[in-house]
């Protein structure tokens, strides 16, 4: 399904949020099919030998097999309305070999027995047999121990799917009266939820059941001023993580004040709905920014989305070595200056990991879809580049002696290949609260949530928007500003980094659905930060009359 | 088996709405055969060929509807793809806005469908891709391309007696060719219904040349430009810009066709007369799916939600700067009083005779891009867009190419663009539209960018 065809799934047409894709094969279902258990370990187990088996006897000298079993719901509104509510399924199993030094796929929709399964395992090397013809050099696969059988679950309170669909349907309807009664003209509000139910298997000796939940609420409000003909928006302040209902559940301790509400591992919908009505009202009559330098003061809620573009993207080693030249594109960040070993990425300020293992963050699994234990690793190390994010067949070019885990594929229909970690700017090591941050500042902006977003394709320059704007005068803040982007270059923008609060400051954001890859396949990864300042930063002023 | 006849669907439709119990019922048929092939670095890194074909039945109570699909059409498991359709509509919430759905429609006849695209196998594939590489490999050169053709059918009805069905066929070529040291960079990006209108060595020529043109870019000021866009440039702006003239967002006051006080700017001078912009399902260019929605390998032609059955028909959505139509869904439509109009893709904008080659010879100073990329929505209010030049971006003085230039990041709203039009020339095919090459004044440019 493309995302056209889910869009008018969703029925939200032309208007409609910018959605994740679903699964390959996904099929409508009862929510009451979102509970029940799939199959149980020895049955995935007998489904993955058999599969090994018809490889190797093939001629396989390597063969994975992912059994996986995909679920979604998601319940989609505007104002009085539900608009959609969609329960898909997705079952199947994905079987990839190595043979005459050359992968091959192949992949079963609903295989049923073990003869499904050995009948794509022997498709799958008569793929590789195939392409090996047109192969320059042999895969070169980095050793990898088997663990046995192991599994590993996300650590969540409370399965969303267990909460009752009219449970979600009055919170949503609650958050869009609350909208519509504090200035908003429409709002759409939506919960996404996901549970990957994976199974890996490999001829190293690994056998690992995995459950892996996801959830996004969100909300965009409109608010409409006739006079001028005028509309503004403003989403909501949520991050997507890797947690269960419990996310929705708001805890005063996971509330971040100051001139708006802002959330770490507990999301209050309801409350930040009604902040927003207010200020996309309160945007028709904020001052329009005066084009010019100024330092910024980003908050988690759009850092998060910076580090993903300017960071996470280009020490793909994928893309540093030109395998996504025609699609996503390549990298600044080439080999030759992370061999230097001083390439300043940042200043001094600047630490920047990429992490498998974070709890409550998108990209955390136990282990990869090649069957690596995750882990986490530096990529920026006090300003300078020190590693890539690569896998088992990539790192002999890094001089890795094991990969790093960071191979996904979104379905179990697709092939896994290099995607990206958790890439997250650490906290300062010194006791700084934003309010100090921001006392220093003489002429700056704040800014607020995540917004409009662009980058060349080798992650040189950018240019991004945010949700909520305010203007610093001498060390204090001076009141709304709209028509606000900034651009830059990542390396002169990290060098720029003069300032980061400390870990009581740090939160994660993320995305839902990064594309990349011929055909595209989605995937889910958070980024964590705490604020953080840039100083004498481009910014331009984006009103245009038409 | 994946590629049913107008027969073959027929008859297993009628099975499935013989079953139903609900209201309403309609269902969607479609399958398609779809292969790729990828290469990087000159060298093939993945290939693969899969066949789906999917059955959706949705059940209508009321105002409540329930949607199952199926992979496969035996009696039993198609009743029980019904019974479950309704169990899940009996159990969904009202939806105020849905519309009774419609009864039978007439198509026009559209040739979307090429037995030559039907017919590639993975050795053409392969083929294919040996053209693009080994010329490049001969000139140290370094490709990166990918190929996907599907070939497809969809097919509809409903218990009101509606039925269509088309069938089609596409290939989406892309290659980007880059110098051994990493200072060039070229592009080209053809998509045909048959394939024997393609030629991936002559594509790769073109992708060859700009990567060799465009090493060692000098920097120029950003600033506002004469620039001539390849219609490759051009259409990810313009295909935005026309997915945006919804009527609903216009009417609510939220749409760059929002009329101050309320209403819509339909029948507003918007552009430069210049501009006309129109959708033919039957232009033998680009031919278009007959039907709005039905699921995948019906062709382009777009549309669903409660507009799935509508005709597609030759519509005209600017003349000469004017606004002259905007997409009403059946619910919004009843509402208005008015008709309901279809979302399309696939438009055509007229141009003039003039070739991208007549349009550098003419101008004085000017950029010549080949290619926009990461393109984000800036402001929706005025269609506000930012991105960046890519793959080949030239500085033009007296009528000729004078040097490459670094890539640019642009923000500017198609709106204004379409009103600075200096000359349109021969509209070709791009991304499934046939779009002029263009050349506007006054296309602002604000940043420059070290990315080849």
């Amino acid at each position: 399904m493309n995302r056209r065809d889910f869009n008018q799934l969703l029925g939200m047409g032309t208007t409609g949020i910018l959605l994740p894709s679903l699964p390959a094969f996904s099929r409508p279902v009862t929510p009451e099919i979102l509970l029940e258990p799939g199959l149980d370990v020895a049955t995935k187990k007998r489904l993955a030998d058999a599969a090994m088996n018809a490889a190797k006897s093939k001629g396989a000298t390597y063969t994975d097999v992912r059994v996986g079993r995909y679920l979604n719901q998601f319940v989609v509104t505007r104002e009085d309305k539900v608009q959609n509510i969609v329960n898909t399924e997705s079952y199947g199993v994905g079987v990839r070999v190595i043979a005459d030094g050359c992968w091959g796929f192949a992949a079963v929709v609903d295989a049923k027995s073990e003869a499904d399964t050995a009948k794509a395992a022997e498709k799958a090397v008569a793929i590789a047999k195939a392409n090996a013809k047109l192969m320059k050099q042999p895969v070169q696969l980095a050793p990898q121990k088997g663990y046995g059988e192991v599994s590993w679950k996300a650590p969540i309170t409370k399965n969303a799917f267990e909460v009752p669909i009219q449970e979600k349907v009055d919170l949503l309807m609650s958050v869009n009266s609350a909208a519509l009664k504090n200035g908003a003209n429409f709002v759409n509000s939506i919960l996404f939820m996901v549970n990957e139910q994976k199974y890996f298997a490999s001829t190293d000796g690994t056998y690992a059941d995995q459950d892996i939940h996801r959830i996004w609420p969100l909300f965009t409000v409109t608010a409409i001023d006739p006079k001028t003909g005028k509309f503004e928006t403003r989403q909501s302040l949520s991050a997507p993580v890797g947690m269960g209902y419990e996310y929705l559940q708001s805890n005063p301790a996971d509330k971040v004040t100051g001139i708006t509400t802002r959330y770490n591992k507990g999301y209050d919908m309801l409350e930040d709905v009604t902040a927003a009505a207010k200020q996309a009202r309160a945007k028709h009559t904020a001052k329009s920014v005066e084009a010019g330098k100024y330092d910024l003061v980003l908050d988690p809620s759009h850092l998060w989305l910076t580090i993903h573009e300017s960071v996470g993207h280009p020490l793909e080693l994928d893309r540093v070595l030109g395998y996504e030249a025609n699609f996503a594109g390549t990298s600044f960040a080439t080999l030759d200056k992370w061999q230097a070993k001083n390439f300043n990425y940042g200043s001094k300020q600047v630490n920047l990991v990429a992490d498998k293992t974070q709890v409550g963050s998108l990209g955390a699994v136990g282990y990869d879809d090649e069957g690596v234990k995750t882990k986490k690793w530096d990529l920026v190390k006090d300003g300078t580049l020190v590693n890539y994010q690569a896998i088992r067949d990539q790192v002999h070019i890094i001089g890795e002696k094991e990969s790093q885990g960071c191979c996904y594929a979104d379905s179990w229909s697709s092939v896994q290949f290099q995607r990206m970690a958790n890439v997250s700017l650490e906290a300062g090591k010194t006791p700084l609260s934003v309010q100090d941050m921001i006392k220093d500042v003489k002429k700056g902006i704040y800014i607020i949530g995540d917004g409009s977003f662009s980058i060349d394709q080798q992650r040189y320059n950018f240019q991004f928007g945010g949700q909520l704007y305010y203007e610093i005068k001498d060390g204090q803040i001076a009141g709304m500003l709209k028509d606000v982007a900034y651009q830059s270059n990542t390396q002169e923008f990290w060098n720029s980094c003069v300032a980061v609060c400390d870990e009581r400051d740090y939160r994660l954001g993320g995305s839902f659905f990064d594309g990349k890859g011929q055909p595209p396949q989605s995937s889910a990864v958070s980024h964590g930060s705490s604020t953080t300042r840039f100083n004498g930063v481009n910014v331009i002023n984006t009103a245009r009359k038409i | 088996m994946a590629i049913l006849t107008r027969e073959e669907a027929k008859k297993i439709i009628d099975k499935v709405l013989a079953y139903s119990k609900a209201d309403e019922t309609s269902v969607s048929l479609s399958g398609n055969r779809t292969g790729n092939i990828r290469y990087a670095r000159n060298s093939v890194s993945t290939s693969g060929e899969s066949d789906n074909i999917a059955l959706a039945v949705t059940a209508v109570y009321g105002k409540k509807s329930g949607t199952a699909t199926i992979n496969e059409f035996d009696d039993a498991s198609l009743e029980k793809t019904v019974r479950r359709a309704e169990e899940i509509a009996q159990l969904a919430p009202e939806n105020p806005e849905y519309m009774p759905m419609l009864g039978p429609q007439t198509y026009l006849e559209t040739k979307t469908y090429a037995e030559s695209t039907a017919k590639i196998n993975p050795e053409f594939r392969a083929q294919a891709a040996f053209d693009s590489i080994d010329p490049c490999r001969q000139k140290n050169l370094t490709a990166a391309g990918y190929m996907e053709d599907t070939t497809g059918f969809s097919s509809i009805g409903n218990s009101k007696g509606l039925f269509g069905y088309n069938r089609s066929t596409g290939v989406d070529f892309s290659i980007t060719v880059r110098t051994a040291d990493g200072l060039g960079s070229g592009y080209a990006n053809p998509d045909v219904n048959d394939v024997t209108k393609l030629n991936t060595k002559a594509t790769t020529q073109i992708a060859m040349q700009k990567a060799m043109a465009s090493a060692s870019a000098r920097a120029l000021e950003p600033g506002k430009y004469t620039v001539i866009l390849e219609p490759t440039a051009s259409v990810e702006l313009l295909q935005n810009m026309m997915r945006s003239i919804d009527a609903r967002s216009a009417d609510e006051g939220r749409s760059f066709l929002s009329k101050k006080g309320g209403g819509t700017r339909l029948g507003e001078k918007l552009f430069d007369e210049r501009v006309t912009i129109i959708t033919d399902p039957q232009n033998p260019e680009l031919p278009l799916a007959p039907f709005s929605g039905g699921g995948g390998g019906g062709g382009r032609g777009g549309g669903g939600g409660d507009s799935l059955g509508l005709p597609q028909e030759k519509r005209t959505w600017i003349e000469n700067g004017v606004v002259k139509n905007m997409y009403y869904s059946r619910y919004w439509a009843e509402k208005k009083g008015v008709k309901p109009i279809p979302f399309a893709s696939g438009f055509i904008m007229m141009g003039g005779t003039q070739s991208l080659a007549d349009l550098i010879k003419s101008t004085d100073k000017g950029i010549l891009v080949t290619r926009f990329w990461y393109i984000r929505a800036v402001d929706p209010q005025t269609q506000l867009y930012t991105g960046l030049t890519r793959d080949g971006t030239f500085y033009i003085e007296n009528g000729q190419i004078k040097f490459p230039v670094k890539n640019f990041r642009f923000n500017e709203s198609p709106v204004i663009m379409l009103n600075n039009v200096e000359a349109l020339g021969k509209p070709v095919r791009a991304g499934g539209n046939l779009i002029p090459p263009m050349k506007i004044r006054d296309f602002t440019f604000t940043s420059l960018s070290d990315a080849v």
